[in-house]
């Protein structure tokens, strides 16, 4: 999961790390309160879980109330890589010399922790000149590791040191928390030489979270992302309007981007887990039936050990309870598939051979 | 470099030859015995299980279950394990296994931390083991041995190596492939982690010198770079058998986990674009649905 600004900062902050004043907010009402207690000028900052903000309008300057009053609903209402604002945060305007880049992530090849640094920030990644990458192992940045990284910065005296030292707190901060990717981005150096977290990118793995429940407070989820999570799918909510559904992440990624090709606007990405039960099909069509833009249901499955059969059932369960009433397009593989289309004859499970009928079908389909 | 024919086989004059045992651990769950007995009646010899807290038990009336891997290793001197245990005691798990001298470790738990993996990894490295996996569904000869949860149906002994990163996918792939009467030498999941015990690049590494390999199937998805690492590895090694690859996720947006940890494009960084391009630039098809695959390998022996 990937936090947003503001509580990346929190973390920031109880590692020690150096950060403008700033406050967070939900509304234009808390909001007003915040800008007195700060004071012009500040920056009003959307907080979504995605990259690209500045160039989407999500950050604007702020002198006065007037630019609050109009600026503040606009950042409030954008949308971002689909994303809706969370939450504001206003931060202190900063008077600065120049914008750094320092970051450490896991290095999935090299399977170690890795630095990014440059004296070039304040790009995308993508953009960022003359990187310094430096492979750290499974342990903390060493003071030797870290002057070194200054050095070739190309940086001296007290911003050298003020460098190192955020680059160990940042270590510090990614080894205890277990996350994937730490960034600042920008480090700014201020007008005193002292050296400033501008923004924050924290990105977490999802699967150490039993560890942490000190960063529980930071998930958010919909009702239905959770619902998802406690039957132990993985559910990604999309804009279309064919829900995709199946078994494994793989086959769930390979029918969107076959419904893709063929015109088909994908509205989740569900995968129930590498096994299929009555149970888990059935739950899986529990949760779609409570997603209002959906108009189909597209589902592949590869019965693997389990029977297709027991897939068959959670259907027609599922219309026996009157859960759904959308049309469902379905590619059952496996054992005892004939007999499961035997089994869903006349229901309202269009039931075909191969996943590229089903997907033409349900592109058809949702058309009508 | 793994000689992984050596570990699933063995040499024709090993007394266990083609029947080298295997110890399930976590064999008293609901999903490891589930497996367990898949495996044994695909013909894998399991040996032992564990379970802490079971020793002295049998399962199934006649595989000897022991306390702890050191027991278990010291009483059938089985160099490959399989873990079926829930995600947070994999570490623990594959400790147990790695210092009790296992040489192949198969790890099946998805939802395993990163950190647990890569200090699973290191101990592997002292020790000269291998660990396929987190989050795989293992590793096959098809025909001879299964140490995994595939399911034996989309498998057919024959001449294609096929190294997936998801299951699924693996064996709508291997189905294919065996309709279209392409057998498989191996098939190897990688896992759908950001951290893999084997690498793409690692497997390939396994498989490349097979005799009489007739051909190579890379199915990858979104996510890290290890597409683009092996495609750089085939130019390099010169490689020059037919070779086809597919990738998953196309079309998933970016800054999104799909379904796998390890699938989630940031930025450029793990995108199908790069990882197509690379494939391209090793001359390697890259089929845009699983049925194309065969079609695709059929069309690059014919040249």
């Amino acid at each position: 999961m990937q936090l947003l600004e503001f509580q990346a900062k929190e973390l920031f902050r109880e590692y020690g790390i150096s950060l403008l004043d700033s406050i967070s907010s939900t509304n234009i009402e808390e909001g007003r309160k915040h800008a007195k207690e700060l004071g012009y000028p500040f920056v009003i900052k959307i907080q979504v879980p995605v990259g690209g903000r500045g160039k989407a309008g999500g950050i604007q300057k702020c002198q006065n109330d007037d630019e609050f009053e109009l600026k503040y609903p606009q950042v409030m209402d954008l949308e971002i890589k689909g994303e809706k604002a969370r939450a504001i945060l206003l931060e202190k305007m900063a008077d600065i010399k120049k914008e750094l880049y320092l970051s450490i992530f896991l290095n999935r090849s090299k399977r170690c922790y890795t630095i990014i640094a440059s004296a070039e920030g304040g790009v995308e990644i993508e953009s960022v000149k003359n990187q310094i990458i430096k492979e750290i192992g499974l342990g903390k940045v060493s003071d030797e590791v870290a002057d070194e990284v200054a050095k070739e910065m190309g940086l001296e005296g007290s911003i050298a040191e003020g460098v190192a030292d955020t680059l160990k707190k940042l270590s510090k901060l990614t080894i205890e928390k277990e996350a994937e990717l730490v960034e600042i981005n920008p480090l700014a150096i201020m007008q005193d030489d002292s050296v400033t977290a501008l923004d924050g990118k924290f990105v977490t793995d999802d699967n150490a979270n039993f560890r942490h429940d000190e960063l529980q407070k930071y998930q958010e989820k919909t009702e239905i992302e959770e619902q998802a999570e406690k039957s132990g799918f993985s559910l990604v909510e999309l804009d279309g309007d064919i829900a995709v559904v199946g078994n494994g992440a793989g086959l769930v990624m390979s029918t969107l981007d076959m419904l893709s090709d063929n015109g088909g606007k994908p509205a989740c990405f569900l995968d129930v887990g590498g096994g299929a039960t009555t149970e888990s099909v059935y739950e899986a069509l529990t949760l779609i039936s409570k997603l209002d833009r959906v108009k189909g249901i597209l589902v592949n499955l590869y019965g693997g050990i389990v029977k297709t059969t027991v897939v068959a059932e959670a259907f027609l369960k599922a219309y026996e309870n009157n859960l759904i009433d959308l049309p469902v397009f379905s590619r059952l593989k496996g054992t005892e598939s004939e007999k499961a289309k035997e089994m869903l004859q006349g229901s309202r499970t269009n039931i075909f051979d191969s996943v590229e009928e089903a997907i033409n079908a349900a592109v058809m389909g949702v058309k009508k | 470099m793994t000689d992984i024919f050596g570990l699933l086989k063995g040499k024709p004059e090993d007394a266990d030859y083609c029947k080298k045992g295997v110890i399930v651990q976590g064999i008293t769950g609901s999903y490891g015995s589930l497996h367990a007995k898949q495996m044994i009646s695909y013909g894998t010899n399991v040996v032992a299980g564990v379970t802490p807290g079971k020793g002295g038990q049998k399962f199934e009336e006649t595989i000897p279950i022991y306390n702890s891997m050191q027991e278990a290793v010291d009483a059938t001197n089985a160099k490959i394990s399989i873990i079926y245990v829930p995600a947070k005691f994999f570490l623990a798990a594959a400790k147990d296994a790695l210092n009790a001298g296992i040489k192949l470790l198969v790890a099946i738990p998805e939802h395993v931390p990163i950190r647990d993996t890569m200090e699973a990894l290191d101990l592997a490295n002292q020790k000269g083991a291998v660990i396929i996996g987190p989050n795989t569904p293992g590793i096959m000869i098809p025909e001879l041995i299964k140490i995994g949860i595939m399911p034996p149906m989309p498998f057919k002994a024959g001449k294609i190596a096929v190294l997936s990163k998801s299951g699924t996918l693996l064996y709508e792939i291997s189905d294919a492939l065996t309709n279209a009467g392409f057998g498989q030498s191996i098939t190897i999941g990688i896992g759908g982690d950001p951290v893999n015990g084997t690498r793409l690049i690692d497997a390939f590494e396994m498989v490349k010198d097979i005799s009489d390999l007739e051909g190579l199937v890379i199915v990858g998805e979104i996510g890290g770079d290890s597409e683009e690492m092996l495609a750089q590895k085939i130019i390099d090694s010169g490689f020059n058998k037919p070779a086809v690859a597919y990738i998953a996720g196309r079309a998933a947006p970016k800054e999104k986990r799909m379904g796998h940890a390890g699938a989630i494009v940031m930025g450029t960084y793990g995108s199908a674009e790069s990882k197509v391009s690379m494939f391209n630039k090793a001359n390697i098809p890259v089929a845009k649905r699983p049925a194309e695959v065969p079609v695709l390998l059929a069309g690059k022996m014919e040249k």
